[in-house]
């Protein structure tokens, strides 16, 4: 019964969806607000009925409705239930479903909170928006439908990929999602905007904190992710240049730029037709994202849709909104009015070059990720692109966008001197020194890129402390009004740029002094190991709720207390399928990591790694998130905290 | 000229989505080789493993074999090599190039996963991959007892693959004369 509910519910969700793209752009053409009323309602409806059948999905899972085929597909009774419930979003149509329903959520977020913008703009986001909902339904509906019947129904249902049985399966593909779609709400106020032909503070005081609720989720995916494929996949790397990887760091790269060219344009009314721009280009490159993963073009580990049907589907949907878009741009851009000028020594100009930096980056990686497919197309040959050559394309560039990371904070907005910023700058500047030579004193001269990458770690966070350091200096007459009245998003931004110095450390420490170790072993053996001694003390099979798995128990003596790690191999009959489960000591200052392999007569072969300080790239990616939140909750960016609606009703605003 | 720059992206953008479209159609998985039914082209390739003898175009024919393209900073070779490991314990014969690598690399990712290889040669230039047509690795030829490439399959190869299309082809191709 649930499946032909959820399947009505999705079908009426198109139809409101499309009643929700047709009025309020009529409306908001003619003047209309009965129109325009129409929309906002037909958003409040959609999310409800996307809501309804991604529930009714869900309920299928948990209570093992085989006779829902995905549901056959995907799940099983040993299968424990926060996986069944997992198991919604891990296929392709669950997965897709679970997209429709965010979408429809942030449109329904527009229809109620934005009474305080202007009503044509709301109209007309709300309009773009119902299209993106609309193609995306009816790709659900027509070309992968998550409540096909199953009959005659399975006693039993197959499994779900077993590598994705992780608590990691459980939070990754939504906080991904929740950053890909969140993007599409800056798309459509960009739309919106060129529709509307003008762009105001009021519009930029509107898109920032989208950006930034996209932004917080996708960087926590992307940490999430590789912090998955870390423990999951078994062979402690943290990040492989894999096309699926690349799609998330494509839009993160460019949402990047966004959220910082967006606060030029909010305070300065600067870099208008630039930001609108990278609006499209980040949400494009989020369906990229969608399309790399559905598609065959391009084959990767994680894909799990591999479908050349779909693939055409979704590419048609890409190139709709954004060939619409960019035409879009190409007519009424120009006409905009363009921004007040700007010294390139300002903050604007920081911002700028920071911009730069970050488009080029994302070019990069769109061309490693994309040039096999380009130049099979122009000489019939195939080639791969691996990690080589981001080392040599996206390290030089990435460097000096994180020296200068620090200098933007510093400078004033419009117009600012070399030497006040340097000036400014001195402490920050002092204690990266100090670790470059500490550094290269203790680790000796061949250390010396490390020894810089400590340095640039340093400058990143003790760049980031001046940010409140200097305000705080300033007022320390009052030192308890100064902290208590200082900006969240000051705060913010001093979380985001000391997380960009953690993973610099975190990527520094792992380059330079990881070792590992391969060997066989029978129970009661010992190793030496990076300074500690393992030893085997049991090894056995042990059974789980699904699955078998010969478990491998070491004692580990360090300098410490001693502890035992455990590593094994599962083996889920179900799947016919095997993972390993890698034994993790996580510690700051780094971690061990065992995994086990195959067993002979001369015993099991074990791997051994020494992973020095690697926990910072992760815990560094989750201060960046964190500090994108502290943000977020500034009074300043709640949804028409601060603004009256009388002075937004102004066409544009003065600057 | 300023208005040229507004049109840039969308031009851009044309010519992406015209070579992505016609990307789709190639399907990268049914890819036919032009190398099936030819021989396999002339090689002789330096040892992987120190002290071995690589692999040349000789040691491939006499049976049916498996001729698998593999890199040690190949991701889905990782998803693949379990695979490879079963196909060997159950006695199929793999020859292996290890493709635009280092040989020590190649030698430690054997050390590491298991050796799975009768034969393994490396090609740091890539120059077999060139005259082979490989599209990226994993790939994996079918050679007949002819030393003829009968089959190329590209990407990681999954039980399916095995089950449905290259085993019983190696079934067959073990029963030709």
């Amino acid at each position: 019964m649930s499946a032909e509910v959820g399947q009505f519910a999705l079908i009426l969700a198109l139809l409101l969806a499309l009643v929700q793209s047709v009025a309020p752009l009529w409306g908001a053409w003619r003047g209309d607000g009965v129109l325009m009323a129409v929309g906002r309602a037909a958003a409040r409806l959609q999310a409800g009925f996307v809501i309804l059948a991604f529930g009714c999905l869900a309920y299928g899972y948990v209570t093992c409705d085989f006779s829902v085929a995905l549901v056959a597909e995907h799940s099983n009774t040993s299968q424990p239930l926060p996986y069944r419930f997992a198991a919604t979003w891990g296929s392709h149509e669950g997965s897709m479903l679970l997209w429709v329903l965010i979408l429809a959520i942030y449109g329904a977020g527009v229809a109620v909170f934005g009474r305080t913008l202007r009503e044509t703009l709301q109209a007309r986001v709300l309009g773009i928006q119902g299209l993106i909902g609309t193609a995306f339904l009816s790709f659900l509906i027509f070309t992968s439908n998550p409540f096909l019947r199953l009959d005659p129904a399975p006693l039993e249902g197959q499994e779900l990929n077993p590598l994705l049985q992780d608590p990691g399966l459980v939070f990754h593909p939504p906080t991904l999602y929740l950053g890909y779609v969140g993007f599409s709400m800056a798309f459509c106020f960009a739309v919106a905007a060129l529709i509307e032909g003008r762009v105001d503070a009021a519009w930029a005081r509107w898109v920032r904190p989208w950006v930034l609720a996209a932004w917080i989720p996708l960087t926590a995916g992307i940490t999430m992710g590789s912090a998955w494929a870390y423990y999951e996949l078994g062979w402690g790397g943290w990040w492989f240049w894999d096309p699926v990887e690349n799609a998330s760091l494509m839009p993160w790269l460019l949402g990047t730029a966004l959220l910082h060219s967006a606060m030029v344009l909010e305070r300065r009314g600067a870099l208008v037709s630039w930001t609108i721009l990278l609006a499209i280009l980040t949400f494009s490159l989020s369906l990229v994202g969608t399309f790399l993963v559905r598609s065959g073009i391009l084959t990767s580990v994680h894909a799990f849709a591999v479908d050349p049907k779909r693939g055409v589907y979704v590419l048609g949907i890409i190139g709709v909104t954004t060939g619409l878009s960019l035409a879009l741009y190409a007519w009424r851009a120009p006409a905009i009015r363009s921004g007040a000028l700007f010294q390139p020594l300002s903050r604007e100009g920081g911002i700028t070059l920071n911009n730069v930096f970050l488009a080029a980056l994302c070019a990069t990686v769109f061309l490693g990720t994309f040039s096999p497919v380009f130049i099979e197309m122009f000489n019939g040959d195939k080639i791969s692109v691996g990690p080589p050559y981001y080392a040599r394309t996206f390290a030089p560039l990435a460097v000096p966008l994180l020296a200068l990371a620090v200098f933007g904070p510093m400078l004033n907005w419009k117009r600012d001197t070399v030497r006040s910023a340097f000036r400014r700058l001195r402490v920050p500047a002092a204690i990266a020194g100090v670790v470059v030579v500490a550094a290269l004193i203790l680790a000796g001269v061949k250390f010396v890129v490390t020894a810089f990458g400590l340095g640039l770690a340093a400058w990143l966070g003790a760049g980031a402390a001046t940010i409140l350091g200097r305000r705080w200096w300033t007022g320390r007459a009052y030192l308890l009004r100064a902290v208590r009245t200082t900006p969240r998003a000051l705060f913010g931004l001093t979380f985001a740029h000391a997380g960009l110095g953690l993973v610099v450390l975190g990527i520094t420490g792992v380059t330079a002094w990881h070792s590992d170790k391969v060997l066989s072993m029978q129970p009661g053996d010992t190793v030496a190991f990076a300074g500690r001694t393992l030893t085997l003390s049991a090894l056995e099979t042990v059974q789980g709720p699904n699955y078998e798995a010969r478990q491998a128990r070491f004692t580990v003596k360090g300098k410490g207390a001693p502890y035992t790690l455990s590593s094994e191999r599962r083996f889920y009959p179900s799947a016919q399928s095997q993972t390993t489960e890698a034994g993790i000591h996580v510690r700051p200052w780094g971690n061990l990591y065992v995994s086990v392999g195959e067993e002979s007569a001369s015993g099991i072969v074990v791997r051994l790694w020494n992973h020095p300080l690697i926990v910072w790239i992760w815990l560094g990616g989750m201060t960046m998130a964190f500090g994108g939140a502290v943000s977020l909750s500034d009074r300043r960016l709640r949804l028409g905290a601060a603004v009256k609606p009388a002075v937004l009703a102004q066409p544009v605003a003065a600057e | 000229m300023r208005r040229l720059l507004f049109i840039a992206p969308i031009l851009a953008f044309a010519v992406l989505i015209g070579v992505f479209f016609a990307g789709l159609h190639r399907d990268p998985t049914l890819l036919p080789s032009m190398m099936i039914g030819k021989r396999v082209p002339t090689f002789d390739l330096a040892a992987v493993r120190p002290g071995d003898q690589g692999l040349r175009t000789g040691d491939l024919g006499g049976e049916p074999v498996l001729l698998n393209y593999y890199a040690s900073w190949c991701v889905a070779c990782r998803a693949e090599h379990p695979m490879l490991m079963r196909l060997r314990a159950e006695g199929v014969p793999i020859h292996g190039v290890d493709w635009k690598d280092e040989p020590e690399a190649g030698n430690k990712w054997l050390i590491d996963r298991g050796d799975p290889y009768l034969r393994v040669g490396n090609d740091r230039s890539g120059r077999t991959g060139i005259d082979m047509g490989v599209s990226g690795v994993p790939e994996t030829f079918i050679i007949d007892k002819q030393g003829r490439v009968r089959y190329r399959h590209v990407g990681a190869i999954t039980e399916e693959d095995w089950s449905q299309k290259i085993g019983p082809l190696m079934q067959r191709l073990k029963a030709e004369s």
